[in-house]
């Protein structure tokens, strides 16, 4: 369903990826991790048209995705959130559902009000477990709460792809255990990609794991193969501690 | 639903009954020109306020639209074949190509808004699909305000130079001079105003609406929402030059004078602060503002002429740091502290 094949993106001489080939079939958890500065948020960009990669290719269901504009590539399927949500603090939760899930609509036809809620929306609402808010403003939602507003959003455009950038920085033990929760059941019948740091979330939600490093696919497998693998435990594992010292990417 | 409707109808009622019986033909004439800026205004607030286009050119969609009013009434009183009085003037012996169209009060009238409208649709699909924002899309279109000005005073034969425009006698067969004629001008501006307020406020309701505010508080996350944020604003920028393109072809015959020095950098710039001052963020705000510093400007430059200037500029200071929601928040936070 996606291939990506050597791809290259450079930033000012900086080669942030180097090469990097990744096919996700159709219906996979994929779990993307590395180091801080690996090119994993890179790779989300390069995909959903946010970076023009310098070199290589983006196939996305047998179409091109590279030199498509973002809302081109939306519209083809693929979802995206980042790694710091972004709500529409002044819109209602409904409200946000509701702008996300009617993109196909032509522009004039959103001319009108919104009577009622759409069977889009109230799916989105159910699974992400945000009934009780729905007409609150997303500017008094906490940080987890926001994230899955955000991972509703993406619900409601029903994407065939969905990239998740972090989902759970930042979050509570609670939070974290019931967005792995949410994960699994999206991942039923989506293929998702998901860029993770947290180890303790791989461990208990991860089937297949792609590991990077310096810009390229370092292994691939399964978490059990890839956090037994020495070169990982050397470029990953192993300097964890000293990353923590030093933060989230650069 | 009576309720929510009530603030509107109270004030239609003021505006298109009581005004006209109460007000002397002078001060209707004066709230006629306010609510010509409040059409303007309107537009500015959907723009500005709604969409976070900080537009400080409005005046050059007035113009545009005010000029093409003013043209068809200088060829009618110029009769089949005349010349108007300022060509004779400077000169010039024969009809501008340009001009001879505007002989019709449909194609001038259809021009005061369709030409508006389409140089907004150029200047938003160049300006927005760069990613133009912010603070240069507003340096942009004020130098776009300046630019106009100096295009018109500088075609003296086609326009009328730094003199613009003036000396109407006659709409639509009905002398304008006429108390009966400046009463019925008033009704049509009031009832246009009305109109576009109820139609400006249904689309910021609307789930447009809720996509304008997305675009304005996100525009890159609306993007990955599968929408063109260009096209939104490109079409939000148009709606808000068609009114200020309306506003001037209304005002021409109201006023009586079009020229440069109503459409520049300056009178641009007034309306935005008046819609600051009565609240951007809501469409009444914007409607209050451009009335109330209407008339503050009329009170305050009968009595100290150059006053005026300062006390914009103070009010506008004051505004932004005590009361950045306006007039019309002031009014809701003393509601709210009433209640509560």
């Amino acid at each position: 369903m996606l291939e990506l094949r050597d791809v290259q993106v450079v930033f000012d001489g900086f080669r942030a990826l180097d090469g990097v080939n990744l096919t996700v079939p159709e219906g996979e958890l994929r779990f993307l991790i590395g180091p801080n500065g690996a090119g994993k948020t890179t790779l989300i960009d390069v995909i959903t048209g946010l970076t023009k990669p310098a070199g290589g290719s983006v196939r996305f269901g047998g179409l091109d995705l590279v030199g498509r504009k973002e809302h081109q590539i939306v519209r083809l399927g693929v979802g995206r959130t980042f790694q710091t949500s972004v709500v529409f603090e002044e819109l209602t939760v409904i409200e946000n559902l509701d702008l996300a899930a009617t993109f196909r609509q032509p522009l004039w036809s959103l001319a009108r009000r919104r009577r009622g809620i759409s069977e889009a929306v109230e799916q989105a609402l159910t699974r992400t477990g945000l009934e009780d808010l729905a007409e609150r403003s997303a500017g008094v939602l906490s940080h987890g709460q926001r994230q899955w507003l955000e991972i509703g959003m993406l619900l409601a455009q029903r994407p065939k792809l969905l990239l998740l950038d972090e989902p759970v920085a930042g979050m509570s033990k609670d939070e974290r255990e019931r967005t792995g929760e949410l994960l699994t059941e999206i991942a039923d019948d989506h293929t998702v990609i998901v860029v993770e740091h947290d180890m303790e979330f791989l461990r208990r939600h991860a089937s297949t794991v792609t590991v990077l490093h310096e810009g390229k696919v370092l292994v691939e497998g399964s978490i059990d193969q890839v956090s037994a693998d020495p070169r990982v435990q050397e470029v990953y594992l192993g300097r964890r501690k000293a990353e923590d010292a030093v933060g989230n990417r650069p | 639903m009576i309720k929510r409707h009530l603030p509107f109808a109270t004030v239609a009622v003021i505006a298109l009954v009581a005004a006209p019986l109460l007000l002397e033909p002078f001060r209707l004439g004066l709230l006629a020109k306010y609510l010509c800026y409040a059409i303007v205004a309107l537009g500015i607030g959907l723009a500005w306020g709604q969409g976070g286009m900080l537009t400080l050119g409005q005046g050059v969609f007035f113009g545009l639209g005010g000029y093409s009013m003013a043209m068809y009434l200088k060829l009618n009183e110029a009769g089949p074949g005349g010349l108007p009085d300022f060509m004779v003037w400077s000169g010039v012996e024969k009809l501008p190509a340009l001009w001879a169209p505007f002989a019709s009060p449909v194609f001038a009238v259809g021009m005061a808004v369709l030409g508006p409208v389409l140089l907004a649709v150029l200047l938003g699909t160049l300006v927005f699909r760069q990613r133009v924002r912010g603070a240069y899309f507003a340096i942009l279109t004020q130098a776009l305000a300046a630019a106009m000005v100096i295009l018109l005073v500088g075609q003296q034969g086609l326009t009328g130079g730094t003199n613009g425009m003036t000396n109407f006698f006659e709409l639509f067969g009905q002398d304008l001079a006429d108390d009966s004629t400046q009463r019925g001008l008033y009704l049509v501006v009031a009832s246009v105003l009305g109109i576009l307020y109820l139609a400006t406020r249904q689309l910021v309701h609307s789930r447009y609406g809720r996509l304008l505010v997305a675009v304005r508080d996100g525009e890159d996350r609306v993007r990955f929402l599968g929408y063109d944020p260009a096209l939104v604003k490109t079409v939000t920028f148009a709606a808000s030059a068609g009114m200020a393109g309306l506003a001037g072809a209304l005002f021409v015959p109201v006023v009586g004078i079009i020229s440069p020095a109503l459409l520049g950098v300056v009178p641009s710039l007034e309306l935005v602060v008046a819609v600051a001052v009565g609240g951007r963020h809501a469409l009444a705000g914007a409607v209050l503002g451009a009335v109330v510093m209407g008339y503050a400007k009329t009170a305050f430059s009968e009595q100290f002429a150059d006053g005026w200037l300062y006390l914009q500029g103070a009010l506008f200071i004051l505004v932004m740091t005590l009361a950045p929601k306006g007039i019309v928040g002031v009014v809701g936070r003393l509601r709210r502290a009433r209640t509560t």
